[in-house]
């Protein structure tokens, strides 16, 4: 966990809602961590997951969802952002031979790093990524570059005809264990098919380092806390 | 023991017991304190109030139980924490290896049975030297709040855990009355060792797209740099209604702050929200206090209690 300053490089739209934006000075940050982001005029930091990260540069992917998140469209090269670096544990990379990572939305912004992450391991993930509509793909070129992807749109406007989980059931992928992040209710229905990998959960949080509780969740060993024991979790121990 | 920084005296003594400055993080915004030993020596503090504690383990209120504000946050977190036998057991023995000093325990309750008996289980707990009475809580159904507002209930509640308590008892008031100062002097008829306040302001937020409020439980307790003056004030109302010690709080961020509310009347100050929006607010306000000491031309914490009272 560092507490640092960060300097914008870039801040560019990918869609009509969603956003690359990419910081320098970052220390080392594993797949599965997050960080806090303070956006000027706001109190608290955001909680973003690290979506990609290469020699002091961290990328994140936010999605315009509120004031917050509409203020940080407005950061540009140059400009300085207060951060918490490196938060939460991260994906246990060593549990798959045959990795599946199955992103919902901005989930996929995590699986991105993850993917890398594999890619330089030498091993080609299986990649599921579901949108609502063709609109909302994000990281189809840079994905498709280092793992077997399937896009899929609830709408059917591009790739498979509905959500992420519905094409895992209807369709057979080769895999050993996955990893996911997406919406609570994708998550839901892929705990219920399979418990073989691990969730990334997302949660309002105060402070995201473990002093206030205030993103616990139950499950089924008891209370976590979302930014210290998660983001992360086994499929088999969330109750969603 | 190290309590002079440079040549500036910042100790404070609260019930016999000398802190080495009056910097003390505030119950729930600092865990059981260890967490923040991954972000600097923790040891720098005058002392620590641990999480809220009550006889049971609590999960506390569902998700959400945050809520951003322009000057602060609500929070609706219920209490979560793991029971007083594993607070002691456990949690004070993991806070021990990275904190020599002494804290605070925090008791909270649903009856007067559940405050005694929690306060009574750090009676054995030497890393004890008071126990904070958590009387003002809006986030607990059926308790907290509902025992800080009535002063009949206040006085026989902490007349109650004096008897059970062998540790000093600071009683943590609310700011959620028509007057703080009669809730005061209520704790201090029923033998309160010294006042903490203010706790959080009730409050809430509404989510503009769901017109739901986005604390699960509806409203929460909200705290931040927003509440400071509110927290003034009444620190220096109940500094003129009762002659027990002051734990300052409420929005503190600076060592500017810390010697406001000292002004006002507190003979310590907690900082709370500010420890979850920068984990090293305590260590900034430890270490900027004793240059402003010297910008203000205070040589000892002490002298300044209380002093905007004689001004």
């Amino acid at each position: 966990m560092n507490k640092e300053i960060l300097t914008v490089i870039s801040n560019r739209p990918l869609t009509h809602d969603a956003y690359e934006l990419v910081l320098d000075g970052c220390s080392p940050v594993k797949p599965g961590s997050f960080v806090e982001l303070t956006v000027d005029g706001y109190f608290l930091g955001r909680p973003f997951g690290a979506g990609d990260y290469e020699d002091g540069k961290l990328t994140v992917f936010y999605r315009v969802v509120g004031e917050g998140t509409k203020a940080m469209t407005g950061l540009k090269a140059g400009d300085e952002i207060k951060a918490l670096t490196g938060l939460g544990n991260g994906f246990r990379t060593e549990r798959a031979k045959k990795p599946l990572l199955i992103g919902g939305g901005l989930g996929i912004a995590p699986l991105n790093y993850l993917a890398k992450y594999f890619a330089s391991a030498g091993i080609r993930p299986t990649v599921v990524a579901g949108y609502r509509s063709a609109r909302d793909v994000i990281l189809r070129e840079e994905l498709a570059k280092i793992a077997e992807l399937s896009i899929t749109t609830d709408d059917g406007t591009e790739g498979y005809c509905g959500n992420a989980v519905s094409y895992l059931k209807n369709n057979s992928a080769d895999y050993d264990y996955y990893y996911a992040c997406g919406p609570t209710v994708m998550l839901k229905y892929l705990t219920e098919f399979d418990v073989k990998g691990e969730v990334s959960l997302e949660a309002r949080m105060g402070c995201g380092f473990g002093a206030c509780m205030g993103c616990s969740i139950m499950t089924r060993s008891g209370s976590k806390r979302v930014c210290k024991e998660g983001p992360v979790f086994d499929a088999a121990e969330v109750i969603l | 023991m190290n309590t002079v920084c440079g040549n500036k005296d910042t100790r404070i003594e609260l019930f016999g017991y000398t802190l080495k400055n009056p910097v003390i993080p505030a119950s729930g915004t600092f865990g059981f304190g260890y967490e923040f030993a991954d972000w600097y020596d923790i040891n720098i503090l005058g002392s620590i109030s641990l999480k809220g504690t009550t006889l049971e383990a609590r999960y506390g209120n569902p998700q959400p139980r945050i809520a951003d504000c322009p000057a602060g946050l609500i929070n609706a977190i219920g209490l979560e924490n793991p029971g007083v036998e594993n607070v002691v057991s456990r949690e004070l023995v993991k806070l021990d290896k990275v904190y020599k000093g002494k804290v605070i325990a925090n008791v909270g309750g649903h009856s007067f049975e559940e405050y005694t008996r929690t306060a009574a289980g750090f009676n054995g707990a030497d890393k004890v030297f008071a126990v904070e009475l958590n009387i003002s809580c809006p986030n607990v159904k059926g308790g907290g709040l509902a025992f800080g507002t009535d002063p009949k209930v206040v006085e026989e509640l902490v007349a109650a855990v004096k008897e059970a308590s062998v540790k000093p008892v600071v009683v943590k008031l609310s700011p959620n009355v028509t007057d703080i100062t009669a809730l005061a002097k209520a704790a201090e008829r029923g033998g309160a060792d010294g006042i903490s306040l203010i706790n959080t302001l009730l409050g809430m937020r509404i989510d503009l797209r769901t017109a739901h409020p986005i604390i699960s439980v509806k409203r929460g307790g909200y705290s931040g740099r927003g509440v400071f003056p509110v927290a003034v004030n009444m620190v220096y109302a109940v500094r003129e209604a009762v002659k027990l010690p002051i734990i300052g709080m409420g929005g503190v961020s600076s060592a500017r702050d810390v010697i406001e509310m000292m002004y006002a009347g507190a003979s310590a100050v907690m900082v709370g929200t500010a420890n979850l929006v920068d984990p090293y607010a305590c260590k900034n306000i430890i270490e900027e206090l004793p240059a402003l000491m010297e910008e203000l031309g205070i040589e000892k914490l002490t002298d300044i209690i209380g002093r905007a009272h004689n001004a």
